[in-house]
């Protein structure tokens, strides 16, 4: 086990090299630079913008340009954003954990409704309850997030004032206080349901479709001829088979929420990397979409390695040595 | 034959959904199982074996199925019982070894828990109790290294182990009644044998009764005491196993028997039996079910209502046309 995750790790440098290398010819490859992104060029003078390049080394050659971005960004220095002006590294930290938290409270609630609802849908199939969690599959398989995102903002927040429509947390709320925590979890509740809600119709169906499967198996006749009673059935049998394949996923959907709900952060103005991610493009804020998609690339390349660790320790016929 | 039943099947009927209609695969069967014997069931795929152990041991899905009639086992009748009640019979007085062993095993649980598992419920042992209870049956199925396999998990073992842990599992709590369904057909023949041996050893040492779901008739005459040859849901010919194998009477039965490819046959050609085993919707309702697979045989020989007859002593068979029966290659009249 060991062995295999220093081996993995290992691998995981050449990866991220390679990926850092498209991502820096992607990024150069977009039209326009910093400059043109933030001067009123038609209004400056064309000697300025030219001596600003210079100094900001925008004319030396892209390979002088890749090795100096790579050498900072190995030693944590991620550059300065453009616009913010601020370094890269402290405009993400504090957006870095707005989008954990997001994303980790999005994981848990989508898990939560997805489970109970997948197995009793799959146990009891073509029961009334079956139809309604079918019924509520498609029709949040067919909804667009930003439609959805903006009902529930315009339902819960204008319309019944339960909750803020926007931010992570109430400007005036002092860190550390009771206040705060609630102010962060209220501002947390309509962009965690939005996607949440959206997200569960896959994992419903999927986990559906997997109980259906399992329990025809042989060896849940087997089980029911030791005369082992029909919830142990489901409880020691089926439901461990049909949780495989939602385990494995697991890994790629924290992957999937790291590199940032872009929609649900926007129309919730949520401070987070999705939003951070989205205004950069917007701006030409190099440095920080470099940093961006290395980040979601970093994360995807955990996500993989976290599905080989869960599926091999659930499932004892994949052994990792 | 006074002697206590085991298992007495009474009509049993039991019938599959397909468009919402019921279409019968078990048709009106009855049959008694007694304690320490061994019972053949031969016959096609096809013909509704499995359907009817699968019937026994309540294990068809409730909403595609409609079983009818009684089956009392010691006494009691199991379509009466509820599940939790049929719980309570099935794995302690009645235990099946399945068709398939790389399927019937749980592949995410330890062979020795997955033995253990009917012993929860069951008996009142101690964890322990129930660990040396395990080993013993591995050691008693001819599992080499018990203490090893013990701690296994399925996919870690052949083909053939498998199958003598599905046969563990099945005597885990000794069990009255073994329906064994079909158990070596998913292995290769040096292993059938072996298991083979090994339910043989097992049922002389416990004197346990047997149904043994087969298509294989040289199984059929090492291991049975008595055969009931079912075609197309019904059973067409039930007999003590010489009787069956010196003097077969229903076409059906003969037809099996005659297509044994045997190297001291003169002809080289091997009988084969015209056409297939009706699928359930299009099986005939009346009249002799075989008769559309044996068209040389002219229709009056046929019953309307073919009922069994008993021929000779516990010698039964349906439809009077095995009077008449000859194989096409044969002279008129030669039987």
């Amino acid at each position: 086990m060991l062995k295999f995750l220093l081996r993995r790790i290992l691998i995981m440098i050449p990866q991220l090299f390679i990926l850092s290398v498209l991502i820096f010819t992607l990024a150069k490859a977009m039209p326009g630079d910093a400059l043109s992104g933030q001067l009123e060029n038609a209004h400056a003078d064309p000697k300025v913008i030219a001596e600003q390049r210079q100094k900001l080394g925008l004319d030396d050659p892209i390979q002088v340009q890749y090795i100096r971005w790579i050498n900072h960004a190995i030693h944590g220095d991620l550059g300065m954003s453009y616009t913010h002006k601020i370094p890269v590294t402290d405009l993400i930290g504090e957006r870095l954990w707005n989008t954990l938290l997001l994303a980790a409270a999005t994981l848990i609630v989508s898990y939560a409704i997805a489970i109970p609802f997948g197995v009793a849908s799959g146990r009891w199939t073509n029961s009334w309850l079956d139809k309604w969690v079918t019924c509520y599959t498609y029709f949040t398989y067919a909804t667009p997030l930003f439609i959805f995102a903006i009902l529930m903002m315009f339902l819960f927040s204008f319309e019944l004032n339960l909750f803020p429509s926007g931010g992570s947390v109430d400007p005036q709320a002092v860190p550390g206080t009771l206040n705060y925590f609630i102010s962060k979890f209220t501002h947390l509740v309509l962009p965690t349901l939005s996607g949440a809600l959206l997200a569960t119709s896959t994992t419903i169906q999927f986990l559906r479709n997997e109980v259906i499967d399992t329990k025809i198996q042989d060896f849940v006749a087997t089980a029911r001829s030791k005369g082992v009673p029909e919830s142990k059935v489901y409880s020691r049998h089926i439901l461990r088979n049909s949780f495989l394949p939602i385990a494995a996923f697991l890994g790629y959907d924290i992957t999937g929420l790291i590199g940032g709900s872009v929609f649900v952060e926007s129309i919730y103005s949520y401070p987070g990397l999705g939003q951070l991610f989205l205004d950069s493009i917007q701006q030409r804020d190099f440095t920080v979409v470099s940093a961006l998609v290395m980040i979601s690339g970093f994360a995807a390349l955990l996500g993989t390695l976290l599905s080989d660790i869960i599926l091999s320790a659930v499932d004892p016929r994949i052994r990792i040595d | 034959m006074d002697r206590f039943q085991l298992l007495k099947l009474e009509n049993l009927n039991t019938s599959f959904k397909i468009m919402n209609s019921y279409y019968p695969a078990v048709d009106n069967i009855t049959m008694d199982v007694f304690p320490n014997e061994v019972l053949a069931i031969v016959g096609e795929s096809g013909c509704g074996k499995s359907a009817l152990a699968l019937s026994i041991m309540g294990l068809h899905n409730k909403e595609r199925s409609l079983i009818k009639g009684h089956i009392y086992f010691q006494g009691t009748d199991l379509l009466s019982l509820s599940v939790s009640q049929l719980n309570k019979i099935r794995g302690k007085d009645i235990g099946m070894i399945f068709q398939d062993p790389l399927t019937a095993l749980n592949p995410l649980m330890r062979v020795g828990q997955q033995i253990e598992e009917s012993m929860n419920y069951h008996t009142s042992f101690s964890k322990k109790e129930k660990r040396e209870k395990t080993l013993h049956l591995l050691e008693q199925v001819g599992i080499p290294d018990p203490r090893l396999t013990y701690n296994q998990f399925p996919h870690e073992l052949s083909g053939g182990m498998r199958q003598r842990v599905v046969i563990a599992i099945a005597i885990a709590c000794e069990p009255a009644l073994v329906i064994a369904d079909e158990p070596t057909t998913a292995l290769d023949v040096t292993i059938q044998a072996q298991i083979m041996e090994l339910l043989k050893t097992l049922q002389k040492k416990s004197n346990t009764g047997i149904i043994l779901i087969t298509h294989d008739l040289g199984v059929v005459s090492e291991m049975a005491d008595r055969v009931a040859v079912m075609y197309a849901g019904q059973i067409v010919e039930l007999s003590a196993v010489e009787q069956l194998f010196n003097n077969p009477l229903h076409p059906y039965t003969r037809s099996l028997l005659n297509s044994i490819p045997s190297s001291s046959s003169d002809d080289d050609r091997l009988h084969v039996i015209q056409g297939i085993v009706p699928s359930l919707q299009n099986i005939p309702r009346s009249g002799c079910r075989f008769s559309p697979r044996i068209p040389w045989i002219d229709a009056s020989h046929h019953e309307d209502h073919p009922v069994m007859h008993e021929v000779e002593s516990n010698h039964w068979v349906r439809c009077s046309c095995y009077k008449h029966f000859y194989f096409p290659n044969e002279k008129v009249g030669e039987k």
